[in-house]
């Protein structure tokens, strides 16, 4: 073991190595239309018999054999408690008489695909994870754990009162919102871990293929369907907890849920993902 | 032949204490974990800890604790090479993560 070790961190370093040399790219423009253009077209090119709103599918639209096992899996969905809860949550009062819904815009439904968004007056993304949990904080509750059921709960029945819509993320005119679309894109792409993963190591370079048992989705409307129950988790998972989670996977160090990285990295992801429809909450294997 | 067995004898004991000569001290084992915990804060400041070369400084603390401290001389230097790698990774991916990006 300890000889692997060595030898990856070596192979790890004369890798980067061969890379030192070569010459940094051209300073880029940030143009956010572009790159999501391109980001389409690249699925779209990889996978020509995909239709484009079955990427929000997953490793399913992937496999026609999951496709199947997936489509009875939906008579009596996984994540149908977890819904069912979170819709009796959403509705409960908070102990001073107001409720999610005071907190967000249409009463907090039909909204998701409109999460996160740039708020310019703090100048940082806000996902809808970071938002509920101001909402129950400004309203005297305890915060919820980004990576448990409850949170997962809430998330699911607010997915699913806007299932269908297309993503709407926007980008205001502010040099904050650029900078933190620019940096989700830097973290997106940028290699971690002693693996030396990046995400787009699994999710760019190899959707459809498999990675042991599973059957690795595509970044392309990857956080459309979320939040998922895993059946490898035997429950649900949020998005923070599935960021925390590909972290540790690829032995590198997870941050703090809804740290800066984790939130412009799911801006970025949305943003690119723009038009596809919300499909959550989603069932994964 | 007394002589020879004498020799022979001091040879072995030689020997036998040689390996001891060179073994691991507390203070070696402290300098090796000092820079190993230096270099993983140092990967903490890039954001980019890996969590083989935490769960590397817990085996070299663990081996001292036993008392073995060529053990944990040895794993806190391989838990100084991991952060050091991981220090490298997060500087050359500064540049490096343009060539993966979709254009």
């Amino acid at each position: 073991m300890r000889s692997a070790i060595r030898f990856a961190s070596i192979g790890l370093a004369l890798a980067a190595l061969a890379f030192a040399g070569a010459p940094a790219a051209a300073a880029d423009t940030v143009d956010p239309v572009a790159d999501a253009k391109a980001f389409k077209k690249f699925f779209t090119d990889k996978f020509p018999k995909v239709k484009l709103e079955d990427f929000v599918n997953g490793p399913y639209s992937m496999d026609e054999d999951l496709y199947r096992q997936w489509q009875e899996k939906e008579q009596f969905p996984p994540y149908e408690f977890s819904l069912e809860l979170g819709k009796e949550m959403f509705a409960k009062p908070f102990k001073n008489g107001k409720s999610y819904e005071d907190c967000f815009p249409n009463k907090g439904i039909g909204i998701r695909q409109n999460y996160p968004y740039f708020d310019e007056k703090e100048g940082k993304v806000v996902t809808l994870e970071l938002a509920l949990n101001r909402c129950r904080e400004a309203n005297g509750e305890p915060p919820f754990s980004y990576v448990r059921d409850e949170m997962a709960a809430l998330t699911a029945y607010m997915a699913f009162t806007s299932r269908g819509k297309p993503f709407d993320i926007k980008i205001p005119n502010d040099p904050r919102a650029l900078a933190a679309y620019e940096n989700g894109k830097e973290y997106f792409y940028t290699r971690r871990g002693q693996l030396n993963f990046s995400c787009a190591t699994c999710h760019v370079q190899s959707p459809g293929e498999r990675i042991r048992a599973e059957v690795l989705a595509p970044a392309l409307g990857i956080l459309n369907a979320m939040p998922i129950y895993r059946s490898e988790w035997s429950g649900m998972g949020t998005t923070s907890r599935r960021f925390t989670t590909c972290n540790s996977q690829i032995r590198g160090v997870p941050f703090n849920p809804q740290d800066d990285e984790y939130r412009n990295v799911e801006y970025y992801l949305s943003y690119v993902s723009n038009g596809l429809p919300i499909s959550g909450p989603g069932a994964r294997p | 032949m007394s002589r020879i067995r004498t020799s022979l004898l001091s040879l072995a004991s030689v020997l036998l204490i040689a390996p001891s000569a060179f073994a691991a001290s507390e203070a070696d084992y402290k300098a090796a974990l000092a820079a190993a915990e230096a270099a993983n804060k140092q990967a903490a400041g890039l954001r980019n800890q890996w969590t083989t070369t935490a769960s590397t400084i817990n085996a070299a603390k663990k081996a001292a604790e036993a008392g073995d401290f060529d053990k944990a001389v040895e794993s806190a230097n391989e838990a100084e090479a991991l952060a050091k790698a991981s220090i490298f990774q997060a500087t050359s991916e500064k540049a490096l993560w343009k060539d993966m990006e979709i254009r």
